[in-house]
């Protein structure tokens, strides 16, 4: 079997391709929220760094009208300015204070959004793409991910904009004192745009391996708790922590290239600020000999150097910041911009005719996604057998009548699974077209679909709740004594007895305060209650004593009563009490009917089957 | 609050302790970088005091002084670079080395604690104390150096202040205390808002994990929408709180911008004052009024690190609850001969509890003998992958002893430990490597013949074969590119490669089919390795020499399946299930024939 495409994949190649200007547009594009204050804040930011002005022209002022007044220093004057000055800044501050409430409001409001989007995003996803993306990274889509824009856009993005501002207003003075000067500090500036072009483009390259490498740290440290049991069975404790080291090291490593990139792009401000004030003075002292400037509008342009300068490096810095920010929105974005290529029909689709479901295979065809071949899973599924490893299933034809109960056998990897996954459109088959009650899978609406159609896969998923919350899980209005009622019948009420809690007993963390077998039990009775039209059992007993499944087998049969089941098996006890049997082999059904007719033949597959499982149960 | 500020400087001094020659490159960069921004200030109240005013003035320019302040200036910036560097690059390196650092502590630590412990803790608080906590707890060393400098230029600022005029180091004094003031007001106010946004941080993360984690089964109920208003939920809550730190951030920011300007007009119109008393020149009201611009960023750095501290003592109080627990598991010093012969693995009055639970199993005793068999049967829940954890020592017995070869297993040395037994857990494992790191586990002699050795016996042979890359085939994380029997399958042939003298099978086979299966015990059998497996098949059980049948955590009734059968109610009940389900079947099938045989009977009579 094959790797199914990832998104990780396909969003490796959406890097490349997409410049940083079109993502931000897109994040923009993306939430009302964020432009609708928009206009309003960088109103907001303009006046809160044109105050900032205030002091330099306050000086130039103070020294030119105050401190050299030609009858002595003028300390009534003095006090005017200062006093004028100090009640811009206030104004300065109070805009400040505004425009920053707004931007944490109407922010953190937009991205709480973007991420219940992307949380409902990758449950849409189909099966195949959840479980090709390393689960940590999808969960870091809608946790650092967002954070890192949240951090931005609140800390980073408030002294961009801040920053913005005081070079537009500090171009402005500047230009008013003397425009040959400013010509001076831009020239000084100049080389340093390029500069930091250079750098950001290293340091995206740079933050991308750090990220690459906190994964798979990430998934190291994650491998080393899930599989404590398995590395202390066999003593590889030196195996993991070398791999651990490695992971830790490389991740260490990672992070001081980038920052050693960062404050290289960072110095570029400093010697620019270094040589603009240098060439101001000669310039300055050059026009002021000419004339041309006195010293308090020299000494006002040398403070607006550095006014000029700190939001520069300010933004330097932050343009590094920004560049983590739009990596992380840009994996959002991939994670939106995955198509899920099994998908919803909605309101367009149709309802599933009331009543016992039967079901309709035609031609049909499967083979898992290869991962090296061309991103399948952003295009729609269909590409024919494009990028397709080899034939999972092959030419299933046959339909299963309603309220009929089929059992699915066959040898490991044959299949059979792959079978459940069609039927329940976990995955679309690649050729041919499955049907429920004449209605094509692919045009049923989901809230039809999964409300009618209930799978219990093998490994039944608890969630960390109490028993009674997992098993009301499809039916959030049923009380405790209703779940109960459920288990008992099942024919569970003893087993639920013999808990301390009964139905109100936690199953902890994923389930595994319970041992699997007892997992299973749970995971069929939120199958039961969710009462659908049409079950399927993948394996669903498979730990359970041999007891409690003939138990619940008789329970079963009544309860599977009336509706469509379909149990894929590989106890053969299911195979015998069920109204057909199909023998599925190597991708394709080679034997249908009832277990009496096709136990008839020993040289069949099923014969052969039966034999070894016969040979297996009996007694002696 | 102040402990947690007083716990986060702690846990910087930790790291100045920790990474010494780092921390003096970081200071001593910010110091440089400190010191030349305040000789910037003073070199520019030099220049215009000196050159810029006599030119103006004298309506020349003088060359000789104009090219000495220039060349100052440009020196003043280079110096500036360098101290950048030392600065940035020495505090980076001391904080990535440090959270290196405590990462190999932790997860040595999560290697080194027993299971037990695992299983008490969820597994992404353990994730996110070897990543988030770990970063959070030396987050402050980034802007820790700064700091300093800051400090140190703080104090030299009003050093030379003083040193220009007292009256305007006053002023200088009164706006620093200010400033330090409403940091500290600041970092107050703020540090519980922020702890509260990381603590919901860490729900939204738990609530997602889980929720992908099950995305099966929701995807299966169709509960996408519950799960997504599940989530929105906490996604709201997270964002009230970040809001609650914005209006405290908001307010504070802009004040703290604000107060160095307002030093400045401060000393625009003091400087005004005492120049009329002819106390000071004009170059020393522009150089202390340089100073405050110049100021006003750094000191902002002050209340970075103050902001951080409550934050990093959080993170450090969860990264230190791993390295401080304890109840390590001690191994022993014995070990085994090391010999092809079977093991022998005996349970003396065993008795186990889940911390603070009800005791899952009461003396419990029983035998594998060399080269036997031994099937461990009992109902779904009854203790049996506990019994089967013991027997590997996964777990320590709360009652009671396990010994192989008479040798106490707590007493075993590890390697000589994981060397005799070999443990099959009843949900495979498979490591996110190669199909061969997976089997070989790179231990001592298990090469790749033994690895596909391994490989047949465990029926995986064909499937690993037809595998694009065989052995070097990456089987993805936790093995989702293989089927639920193929991951069965590669953990059996893990256990098979070391050549185990006792192995154990704990319901190993479950997801494999019955030939398949059949064929992988009777290879077992032939290699004559003592087995204990956990088993609901009759073929399993077939294979034993004896069984052990237990109940609720107590070791029932132990003995050949047949003495079993003739004697022990709920074993005879479990293990004929599936014939007395046909039985019945048959009865009802015979019953529906006579029935239809009689009215068929009628019929003709009629």
């Amino acid at each position: 079997m094959t790797a199914p495409v990832t998104a990780e994949s396909a969003a490796s190649t959406a890097v490349t391709a997409e410049s940083t200007w079109s993502t931000l547009r897109r994040g923009l594009a993306m939430s009302r929220e964020l432009r609708r204050g928009l206009a309003g804040t960088v109103v907001l930011a303009l006046f809160a760094t044109a105050g900032r002005v205030a002091v330099p022209v306050a000086i130039q002022q103070g020294i030119d009208r105050g401190l050299r007044a030609p009858g002595g220093p003028d300390l009534g004057m003095v006090a005017r300015i200062v006093v004028i000055a100090a009640g811009v800044l206030v104004v300065t501050m109070t805009c400040a204070y505004l425009m920053n409430v707004r931007l944490y409001t109407v922010s953190e409001t937009a991205l709480a959004d973007i991420r219940t989007q992307t949380f409902r995003h990758v449950h849409d996803l189909s099966m195949l793409h959840q479980q090709g993306e390393r689960r940590g990274s999808l969960v870091s889509r809608v946790t650092t991910d967002v954070d890192q824009i949240s951090q931005f856009l609140q800390w980073g993005g408030v002294i961009l904009l801040v920053s913005f501002g005081q070079l537009t207003v500090t171009t402005l003075v500047m230009a008013f004192y003397s425009w040959q000067l400013t010509l001076v500090v831009y020239a000084a500036f100049l080389p340093v745009v390029f500069v930091i072009r250079y750098f950001q483009r290293r340091l995206t390259a740079a933050y991308g391996t750090v990220r690459r490498h906190v994964g798979t740290m990430l998934a190291a440290v994650s491998e080393t708790v899930v599989g404590a049991a398995v590395i202390r069975a066999y003593g590889v404790h030196l195996r993991t922590e070398s791999r651990l080291d490695a992971a830790i090291e490389d991740n260490r490593a990672a992070q001081f290239t980038a920052l050693r990139t960062s404050v290289m792009s960072f110095t570029a401000g400093e010697w620019a600020s270094g040589l603009a004030t240098a060439a101001v003075v000669v310039v300055g002292v050059l026009l002021g000999a000419d004339g041309q400037l006195t010293v308090g509008q020299l000494t006002a342009f040398l403070f607006l150097v550095t006014l000029f300068v700190q939001p520069v490096q300010i933004a330097t810095e932050m343009l590094n910041e920004a560049q983590n920010a739009i990596a992380g929105w840009r994996r959002v974005l991939d994670v939106l911009d995955l198509h899920p290529d099994v998908a919803d029909p909605g309101p367009a689709g149709r309802d599933l005719p009331p009543g016992p479901i039967d079901v309709t295979f035609s031609h049909v065809y499967f083979a898992y996604p290869v991962a090296d071949d061309p991103p399948a899973g952003r295009g729609p599924a269909g590409s024919a057998e494009a990028g397709r490893g080899p034939a999972v299933l092959s030419d299933i034809d046959l339909t299963i009548g309603a309220q009929s109960r089929v059992a699915v056998v066959g040898e490991t990897g044959g299949g059979k699974t792959t079978f459940a996954k069609l039927l329940t459109r976990l995955m679309d088959p690649v050729g041919g077209t499955i049907a429920l009650s004449g209605v094509p899978l692919t045009e049923v609406r989901f809230a039809a679909l999964r409300h009618r159609v209930v799978m219990v896969p093998q490994d039944g998923f608890l969630f960390d709740a109490s028993i009674a919350d997992n098993v009301r899980f499809a039916q959030p209005d049923r009380s405790d004594d209703e779940l109960y009622l459920a288990f008992a019948e099942l024919g569970l009420a003893d087993w639920i007895d013999g808990l301390v809690d009964g139905v109100r007993t936690q199953v902890g963390e994923r389930g595994e305060a319970l041992s699997v077998g007892e997992r299973q039990l749970v995971a069929l009775a939120r199958a039961y209650v969710a009462d659908p039209d049409l079950l399927v059992l993948d394996e669903a007993t498979s730990a359970v004593d041999p007891a409690t499944e003939v138990r619940l087998q008789h329970t079963l049969d009544a309860v599977t009563r009336g509706r469509t089941t379909v149990v894929i098996a590989h106890r053969l006890s299911t195979a015998r009490s069920a109204d057909e049997v199909i023998v599925v082999d190597r991708g394709r059904v080679v034997q249908r009917g009832r277990h009496d007719q096709l136990v008839g033949d020993p040289d069949s597959v099923y014969g052969r089957l039966y034999a070894s499982w016969v040979a297996q149960t009996s007694t002696r | 609050m102040d402990g947690a500020v007083g716990k986060g400087l702690r846990v910087l001094g930790r790291s100045i302790r920790e990474e010494p020659r780092m921390f003096i490159v970081a200071v001593g960069g910010s110091v440089v970088f400190s010191m030349l921004t305040i000789a910037g200030a003073f070199v520019v109240g030099t220049v215009v005091g000196r050159v810029v005013v006599p030119s103006i003035d004298r309506r020349q320019a003088t060359v000789g002084a104009l090219t000495v302040g220039v060349l100052v200036i440009i020196a003043v910036s280079a110096g500036k670079v360098v101290g950048l560097f030392g600065r940035r690059l020495g505090a980076g390196s001391m904080q990535f080395r440090m959270q290196a650092s405590y990462r190999r502590q932790v997860t040595r630590r999560y290697l080194e604690l027993p299971l037990a412990w695992h299983h008490r803790h969820a597994t992404g608080t353990l994730l996110s104390n070897a990543n988030a906590d770990v970063e959070a707890a030396f987050f402050p060393i980034a802007p820790m150096p700064f700091a300093v400098g800051t400090v140190v230029m703080l104090v030299v600022a009003v050093g030379s202040l003083f040193g220009t005029d007292w009256v305007l180091a006053l002023v200088g004094v009164a706006i620093f205390v200010a400033l330090l003031g409403i940091n500290v007001g600041y970092s107050r106010r703020i540090s519980p808002r922020v702890s509260a946004a990381q603590r919901l941080r860490a729900e939204v993360s738990a609530v997602a994990h889980e929720s992908f984690d099950g995305a099966l089964v929701v995807k299966t109920m169709g509960r996408e929408t519950e799960e997504t208003a599940r989530f929105a939920a906490k996604a709201g809550e997270l964002r009230d709180a970040q809001i609650r730190v914005g209006r405290v951030r908001g307010l504070f920011d802009p004040a703290l911008d604000a107060l160095p300007s307002l030093g400045t007009l401060t000393v625009l119109l003091v400087g005004c004052w005492r120049l009329r008393q002819g106390v000071v020149t004009v170059a020393d009201v522009v150089s202390v009024a340089f100073l405050f611009t110049v100021l006003a960023f750094p000191v902002r750095a002050i209340g970075w690190v103050l902001a951080e501290l409550p934050r990093s003592a959080v993170g450090w109080d969860r990264v230190y609850r791993v390295l401080a627990a304890t109840g390590d598991m001690v191994y022993g010093v014995a070990t085994l001969p090391v010999v092809d012969t079977p093991a022998t693995l005996r349970f003396d009055g065993v008795g186990y509890a889940y911390s603070g639970a009800q005791p899952v199993l009461r003396n419990v005793t029983f035998e594998v003998a060399a080269g036997r068999t031994v099937a461990l049967v009992g109902p779904t829940g009854s203790g049996k992958s506990t019994i089967a954890s013991l027997a590997a020592r996964l777990v320590d017995p709360t009652a009671g002893t396990v010994a192989l070869d008479g040798v106490e297993l707590s007493d075993l040395a590890q390697e000589s430990l994981v060397a005799t037994v070999a443990l099959v857990p009843q949900v495979p494992f498979v490591f996110d490597d190669t199909v061969r790191g997976n089997v070989t586990l790179d231990r001592p002699g298990v090469d790749d013949a033994a690895a596909w050795r391994a490989l047949r016996a465990a029926q995986a042979e064909s499937f690993v074969a037809a595998l694009p890359h065989r052995l070097d085939t990456r089987v993805g994380e936790r093995g989702t590119t293989l089927s639920g029997g193929q991951r069965q399958r590669l953990t059996l042939a893990r256990a098979l490669a070391g050549g185990p003298r006792l192995l154990i099978l704990d319901d190993a086979t479950s997801a494999v089919d019955p030939r398949v299966e059949a064929a992988i015990l009777a290879t077992l059998r032939s290699a004559g390795t003592s087995v204990l497996v956990v088993a609901y098949r009759r073929a399993t059980i077939a294979l034993a020499d004896e069984v052990v049948y237990v109940e609720q955590g107590r070791v029932v009734a132990r003995g050949t399946h047949e003495a079993l059968l003739a004697g022990v109610a709920g074993y005879v009940n479990l293990v004929t299930a599936y014939e007395r389900a046909d039985a019945e079947r048959a009865d009802l099938d015979r019953l529906d024939a006579e029935r239809a045989e009689a009215e068929r009977a009628d019929g003709v009579s009629a």
